[in-house]
C-alpha cells in the first residue's frame, strides 16, 4: 500500500495499513542499527531542524541518533534559548527557519496545535515530537512496535493504560492507535487523572481499580506520574497513588503469565511500580521501547522524506 | 435637517406596531408618524421593503479606547456599530487604564462625541482595577455617565465582594452585570470542558465553572436587592438558573451572544482556530439549542455581540496564547434575521424586543418609541439583502469574525441616532 502522508501529526489521520508500513519499515531499519556501521545514506542531503520548544532529553536524543543514522544534516533549535523568549512568535521562528531551506522539522511544543502552525507556515514535513497534552505519535508508533514484537499483533488485544490519562500526550496518540489497530483499551486511574471525555480518545473501558482489570490485560502500559505536571495534587500523596496503581510484586499473582510491562519513560521506582516489575526479564519491554523509538523514528523520517534508495541493501 | 422615511415596514413592539407606514424626523425628534405623510423640504428617503425599528443598542461591546487602540477604537468601533444597524453601544471597562473612575468615563463619553458613530453608554469596573478587591468609585462614575457596572473578563471570585459592590452601588439604581467564571474551576481553561478538550488535549473550561457564580449571584442579588444581569450565557443549566429567578420574581436579566447561538464547540477542529477561541468557550450543540429556545421563551433579555476585536498578529499564535474573543457588531442583526427570524423561531417584534427596547431598559437609557415626539433613534434594515460576511471588509480595525466568509440574509441600510444620519444606504457616514 503507497504511504501518502507529508506530515506524522495527527495519528488519527493515519490507516490500519499506514502503520503496519511504519512498523514494518522500522523492522527493516532495525537491521541497520545491529550492524558495526551504524549508518545508511539513505537521508543524504537532507536537512532536518529538531525545534524543541521546551525541556526533552529522550525524545530528542533518540530523533538525533535516527537522524545521523540515516545521514541527514541535523540542526537543533530551540530550548530555554527561543526566539519567544525574545518576543518572537512560532510563525515568525518558522519562516526563519524556512529560510535556511530545510527538508523537516520535528517539534517539541508544551502548546497543542503548534505542529499544525509548523506545518502551515513552513512547506517542510512536519514530525510531531509531542505537543502540549495532545499528541506524541511516534511515541505511540513506538509502543506499537514493542508490542507487536512480543504480541505478533494487535487484534483483541486487551491493553490496560495506567496512571495520569488526562495530562497525557501519550495517550492523545497511543489510544487512538491501538484503536485503529484493532486492540482494546482499558484506561485506569482515579478521576483526577481522566480526560473529560475518555470515549472520545477511543477507550473502550475505565476503572478506578488496577486489580479489577489486571487479571484481563496482556499489555499493561503504565504512564509516568508527571509531576511537573500535576496542579492542585490530583491525589493525596505518593504512598497512596503506589498503593492504588503501583504495578508490583504482590499484584503479579492478577497478571496473566504472558502480560507484558510498557512504560514511555523516564521511570519513577516506588511510584509507577517497584523494581522488580519494572526489571522483569520476561514481562518488562522498556528498554525494547527505547531501542524501538530509534527504528521507528528511523522509519518515519525515511517514509515521509521519501528516500528513493532506503539503503537497507547498502 | 429633516427626512421623511416613505413606506418602510414599522415594527415596535412597545406601541403594538406592526405594519407599512410614513415617518417624519425633525431635528432630533420623530414629528410624525403615518400614512402618506408629506413634508416640504424634507429630504425623502424611499424604505419600500424595508423595515424600520427604534434603534437597536448592543449592550456588551469592546471599544479598546483608552489603551489598546490598535485593536480598536471608538471611532472605528462605533463606525461598525453603525454598519451594524446601532445607535448605540455599552462599552465595556476593561480598558487601559480600566474605566474605574469618573475622569475615564468621561473621557469615554467625550471622546464619543467627537468622533463617535453612535452613542456610547459607557459602563464602569464595579471593583478597582477589576482585580475583584476594593470597590470603585461608583457614585464618580454615575456622576459622568456610567449606565452600569461590570467587572466583565472577569468573574468576580469572593462572593463577599460582589456583596459589598451590590450593597453599596444599588443606591444608584444602576444594573450590576455579571461575567460569570469560577476560577478555581476554570484555571487555564481554553475550550468547553468536554470532547474538544479532550480530543485537541487542551485545558477544559468547564460549564460549571460558569454555571456556579450564576448560581452565587442570583443568591447575592436576592440578598441585596440589586439588580442582576449575567452576561454572555452559554449553557443550558445557567438558563435554567435564571429562568427560576425571574419566576422567583428577582430583578434578574440575561444576555447572549450570536456566536453562543449560531456556533459550536464544533467549529474548534484539528487546525486549532483562533478565531473560534471566546470566553465563555462555545459550547455544544445541546447548548445552543437550550440558548435558541430561551431566546424565543424570553428567558434571554438581550442579544449582545461581546464584539472583541483583536488585532491579526494576536490571533495568529498557539492557541494557548491568542486572547479570548471574536468581533460582531456588522454580523450580529444579519445573523438573528437569517438564522432565528427567517426559520420562525422569533418575529420581528421579538428581534426588536432583544435588540432595542430590553437593551435600553436593562441599562436605563433613553427607551425609543416610533410615535411623535420620541428621539429619532431609528434602524433600518433590508431583510432579503443577501451578502457575503467579509466580503466588502469590516469597518472595525480588527478582522477576528468567526462568521467570515458565511451567507446571511438581511443587514442594516439606514441608520439615524438623534435625526442625524449615521449609515445611509448600507454606507457609514
Amino acid at each position: 500500500m503507497a504511504f501518502n502522508h507529508k506530515h506524522l501529526i495527527d495519528i488519527t489521520e493515519y490507516s490500519d495499513a499506514d502503520i503496519m508500513t511504519i512498523l514494518e519499515t522500522a523492522k527493516a531499519f532495525s537491521q541497520v542499527n545491529e550492524r558495526a556501521i551504524k549508518k545508511v545514506p539513505t537521508l543524504k542531503g537532507k536537512t532536518i531542524v529538531n525545534m524543541f520548544n521546551e525541556p526533552s532529553t529522550r525524545t530528542r536524543s533518540s530523533f538525533e541518533l535516527a537522524e545521523k543514522r540515516l545521514s541527514a544534516d541535523t540542526m537543533n533549535f530551540g530550548g530555554s534559548s527561543t526566539s519567544t523568549v525574545k518576543g518572537e512568535s512560532l510563525i515568525d521562528t518558522v519562516m526563519t527557519l524556512d529560510a535556511y531551506k530545510i527538508d523537516c522539522i520535528v517539534v517539541r511544543d508544551k502548546h497543542a496545535g503548534a505542529p499544525y502552525m509548523v506545518s502551515q507556515a513552513s512547506p517542510a514535513a512536519v514530525i510531531d515530537a509531542g505537543d502540549g497534552k495532545h499528541q506524541h505519535p511516534t511515541q505511540a508508533l513506538l509502543d506499537l512496535y514493542s508490542i507487536w514484537e512480543r504480541k505478533g499483533g494487535f487484534e483483541g488485544l486487551r491493553v490496560g493504560i495506567v496512571g495520569d490519562i488526562g495530562h497525557s500526550r501519550v495517550c492523545g496518540s497511543l489510544v487512538p492507535a491501538l484503536k485503529i489497530m484493532g486492540a482494546e483499551v482499558t484506561l485506569v486511574g482515579p478521576g483526577t487523572l481522566m480526560p473529560a471525555r475518555p470515549d472520545v480518545l477511543g477507550a473502550d473501558h475505565v476503572s478506578a481499580h488496577l486489580d479489577d482489570v489486571l487479571p484481563d490485560l496482556d499489555v499493561v502500559y503504565m504512564l509516568r506520574v508527571q509531576m511537573e505536571r500535576l496542579e492542585g495534587a490530583p491525589f493525596p500523596s505518593i504512598r497512596e497513588y503506589h498503593d492504588l496503581y503501583g504495578l508490583t510484586r504482590r499484584r503479579e499473582h492478577l497478571m496473566r503469565p504472558d502480560a507484558i510491562i510498557c512504560h514511555p519513560g523516564p521511570i519513577n521506582r516506588g511510584v509507577e511500580f517497584d523494581s522488580y516489575m519494572a526489571d522483569h526479564p520476561e514481562r518488562s519491554v522498556i528498554l525494547d521501547q527505547v531501542y524501538a523509538g530509534i527504528c521507528v523514528r528511523m522509519a518515519a523520517l525515511y517514509l515521509l522524506l521519501g528516500g528513493a534508495d532506503n539503503g537497507l541493501s547498502a | 435637517m429633516a427626512f421623511l422615511l416613505k413606506s418602510a415596514h414599522i415594527v415596535d413592539p412597545a406601541l403594538g406596531l406592526d405594519g407599512v407606514a410614513d415617518v417624519l424626523i425633525e431635528g432630533d425628534r420623530i414629528a410624525e408618524v403615518g400614512p402618506d405623510l408629506a413634508a416640504e423640504g424634507a429630504e425623502i428617503i424611499d424604505l419600500t421593503g424595508k423595515y424600520l425599528v427604534p434603534g437597536l443598542v448592543d449592550m456588551h461591546v469592546h471599544l479598546r479606547d483608552p489603551g489598546q487602540e490598535y485593536k480598536e477604537d471608538i471611532e472605528s468601533g462605533t463606525r461598525a456599530a453603525a454598519k451594524g444597524g446601532f445607535t448605540g453601544v455599552c462599552a465595556m471597562p476593561n480598558t487601559d487604564p480600566v474605566t474605574d473612575t469618573g475622569a475615564i468615563v468621561q473621557y469615554v463619553k467625550t471622546r464619543a462625541a467627537e468622533v463617535g458613530h453612535c452613542r456610547v453608554y459607557p459602563s464602569g469596573a464595579m471593583t478597582r482595577g477589576l482585580k475583584g478587591e476594593a470597590l470603585s468609585e461608583m457614585g464618580d462614575m454615575v456622576a459622568r455617565g456610567a449606565v452600569a457596572f461590570t467587572d466583565d473578563g472577569h468573574g468576580i471570585q469572593d462572593a463577599g465582594m460582589v456583596r459589598t459592590c451590590m450593597d453599596y452601588g444599588k443606591m444608584f439604581g444602576k444594573v450590576f452585570m455579571s461575567h460569570c467564571q469560577d476560577n478555581s474551576l476554570v484555571g487555564e481553561g481554553q475550550v468547553n470542558e468536554g470532547v474538544v478538550s479532550t480530543r485537541l488535549g487542551m485545558l477544559g473550561w468547564p460549564a460549571e465553572g460558569e454555571e456556579v457564580q450564576i448560581a452565587r449571584d442570583i443568591q447575592i442579588a436576592r440578598l441585596t436587592g440589586a439588580r442582576l444581569h449575567i452576561q454572555h450565557i452559554t449553557t443550558a443549566r445557567g438558563l435554567a438558573l435564571v429562568r427560576a429567578a425571574k419566576d422567583e420574581g428577582l430583578d434578574v436579566t440575561c444576555e447572549a451572544t450570536p456566536h453562543h447561538l449560531f456556533l459550536t464547540e464544533d467549529a474548534i477542529d484539528d487546525t486549532y482556530p483562533t478565531v473560534m477561541k471566546v470566553n465563555p468557550p462555545l459550547r455544544t450543540a445541546e447548548d445552543a439549542r437550550a440558548l435558541a429556545l430561551g431566546v424565543a421563551d424570553g428567558t434571554v433579555d438581550a442579544i449582545v455581540t461581546d464584539h472583541a476585536p483583536h488585532a491579526a498578529w494576536e490571533k495568529a499564535r498557539e492557541f494557548a496564547f491568542a486572547p479570548f474573543g471574536m468581533t460582531g457588531l456588522e454580523t450580529s442583526l444579519a445573523l438573528m434575521i437569517t438564522h432565528l427570524v427567517k426559520p420562525g423561531v422569533i418575529g420581528y417584534g421579538r428581534l426588536v424586543e432583544l435588540m432595542s427596547i430590553a437593551p435600553r431598559r436593562i441599562l436605563g437609557v433613553e427607551e425609543v418609541r416610533i410615535e411623535a415626539g420620541a428621539t429619532a433613534d431609528l434602524t433600518v434594515f433590508d431583510p432579503e439583502l443577501a451578502w457575503t460576511v467579509g466580503a466588502d471588509g469590516y469597518e472595525s480595525k480588527s478582522d477576528n469574525c468567526g462568521f467570515d466568509g458565511e451567507s446571511l440574509t438581511g443587514r442594516a441600510t439606514d441608520v439615524f441616532v438623534g435625526g442625524m444620519r449615521t449609515l445611509a444606504g448600507g454606507s457609514v457616514c
